[in-house]
């Protein structure tokens, strides 16, 4: 095993970036998790009308649980070891080994089962990453990237937690570095990966992804002028601002944190147009939460004082808002 | 969130981005209050329909841990309508104990508590 350093908790934005961006940096790559986020391909949009989370469609600003991980593979001349068990036992055994060992490792879980949540954040969220970098008897000391401070789990909460059923169920999924070859060339693996970034936000070939996406989001909200009942109308727009903004996206459902890898990204290609992009997207941010408002302030009112049809506008505003920050960044990249 | 803080990403007066922790904002606390507010209220009836036989504990816990019936049956690894199989009280009283203790399990509440929960919310 290669000489780690040693873990520096640090709060970070999102889970998964944030383990990625931790990992990394005990094996000697030092990047920002807004760099990880953008050069693993972490922003996207899609509604996903056909899969449900508690009876409400799947609205998601970023890809998919692990694509962050893989994206680092793909990307970085660097190689994770990872594993998924059947057998709780055998999971408990092999963290408890690696984690003897000295090693450093990623831990996919169910936010339900940790008990150092606030109760109120404790729904049956089976994509939450973590990290444990020590044990001292029966508890395992973690680097939860959304917390302030490390905090430590019993194994029995620790396994609840790995091995929750249903969506994206984590079957004890565990990660760790196995090789990190810190020298990269970030200003090609940039380029490469804002191309990417931009070619799925304008030409994704379903219609609930990407810009279009944000468009079928938009129809979706107008279609429920002709909703009868008001409190589901309520809980679906609710929803969505879950998705955006809770805990884990940055807010402004991760355009913020993509605004400040195109601002660092124009930095290391000395790219003004890497930097008005960001500005750019800072906007797109913005909007969105202008939206997030209208969307609370209608679940908030007891009458139907609101008008879908105005929400269902702000969302297209973010949709141009966002096209015209990816053609921008097309044309600025073929240069 | 209960002063958790929280990071994120924001320009400062320069321009520039940085790492900052916020406490949340409105809309979140709202949206949040809203959906918990939700499967309180469902938590609340279900409480009435126990006291009056006409559902099962499993239904009230349910709400009670935020869960809907597809969510708990994935999570117990059943189907949903077994789930909903056993909101009846007829059928739940017949269930076997490795049932019960996995519904206990995923409710943190003992067995006891499921079985002998009466509807007083």
């Amino acid at each position: 095993m290669a000489e780690l350093k040693p873990l520096e908790h640090r709060q970070y934005a999102h889970c998964e970036s944030g383990v990625v961006t931790a990992l990394l940096k005990c094996h000697g790559l030092d990047l920002s998790e807004p760099m990880v986020f953008g050069i693993t391909g972490g922003l996207t949009f899609a509604y996903i009308p056909f899969i449900k989370m508690t009876n409400m469609p799947v609205i998601s600003y970023r890809m998919l649980p692990g694509s962050i991980i893989k994206g680092a593979e793909k990307n970085l001349p660097i190689k994770f070891k990872t594993m998924k068990y059947r057998e709780k036992e055998r999971a408990l055994n092999e963290l408890i080994d690696l984690v003897d060992s000295g090693e450093i490792v990623g831990l996919q879980t169910s936010v339900y089962w940790l008990p150092y949540f606030p109760p109120e954040m404790r729904f049956q969220f089976n994509a939450h990453n973590l990290i444990v970098y020590g044990r001292e008897g029966e508890e395992f000391l973690v680097s939860d990237p959304v917390f302030e401070h490390t905090v430590r789990i019993r194994a029995e909460d620790l396994q609840n937690a790995r091995f929750a059923r249903g969506t994206m169920a984590p079957k004890g999924f565990m990660y760790y570095p196995l090789m990190v070859n810190s020298s990269i060339d970030l200003p090609q693996v940039i380029r490469k990966s804002i191309k990417r970034t931009v070619h799925m936000m304008l030409y994704a070939p379903v219609p609930f992804i990407g810009v279009k996406g944000i468009h079928y989001m938009a129809r979706k909200i107008e279609r429920l002028k002709t909703h009868e009942e008001l409190k589901y109308v309520r809980l679906f727009l609710g929803h969505i601002v879950r998705m955006q903004e809770e805990i884990g996206t940055g807010g402004g459902g991760f355009r913020f944190m993509y605004a400040a890898f195109l601002q660092e990204a124009g930095k290391i290609l000395k790219s003004p147009q890497l930097e008005e992009a960001s500005q750019m997207m800072t906007e797109a941010g913005d909007m969105w939460r202008r939206f997030a408002l209208a969307c609370a302030k209608a679940c908030k009112s007891r009458t139907a004082d609101f008008d879908v049809r105005e929400i269902s506008q702000l969302v297209q505003k973010c949709a141009d808002q966002e096209k015209r920050v990816y053609s921008f960044l097309k044309t600025s990249l073929l240069q | 969130m209960q002063g958790e803080k929280k990071a994120l990403y924001a320009v400062d007066d320069q321009g520039h981005y940085t790492k900052t922790t916020t406490k949340g904002w409105e809309a979140e606390e709202i949206v949040l209050a809203q959906v918990i507010g939700d499967f309180e209220e469902k938590a609340r009836e279900a409480a009435t329909r126990v006291s009056n036989n006409e559902t099962s504990p499993i239904e009230y816990f349910m709400y009670k841990n935020w869960l809907d019936p597809l969510t708990l049956a994935q999570a117990m690894g059943l189907y949903r309508w077994q789930v909903k199989r056993h909101f009846k009280p007829g059928v739940f009283k017949k269930l076997d104990g490795r049932v019960l203790s996995e519904y206990a399990r995923i409710f943190r509440v003992s067995v006891d508590a499921l079985m002998n929960f009466h509807g007083e919310d």
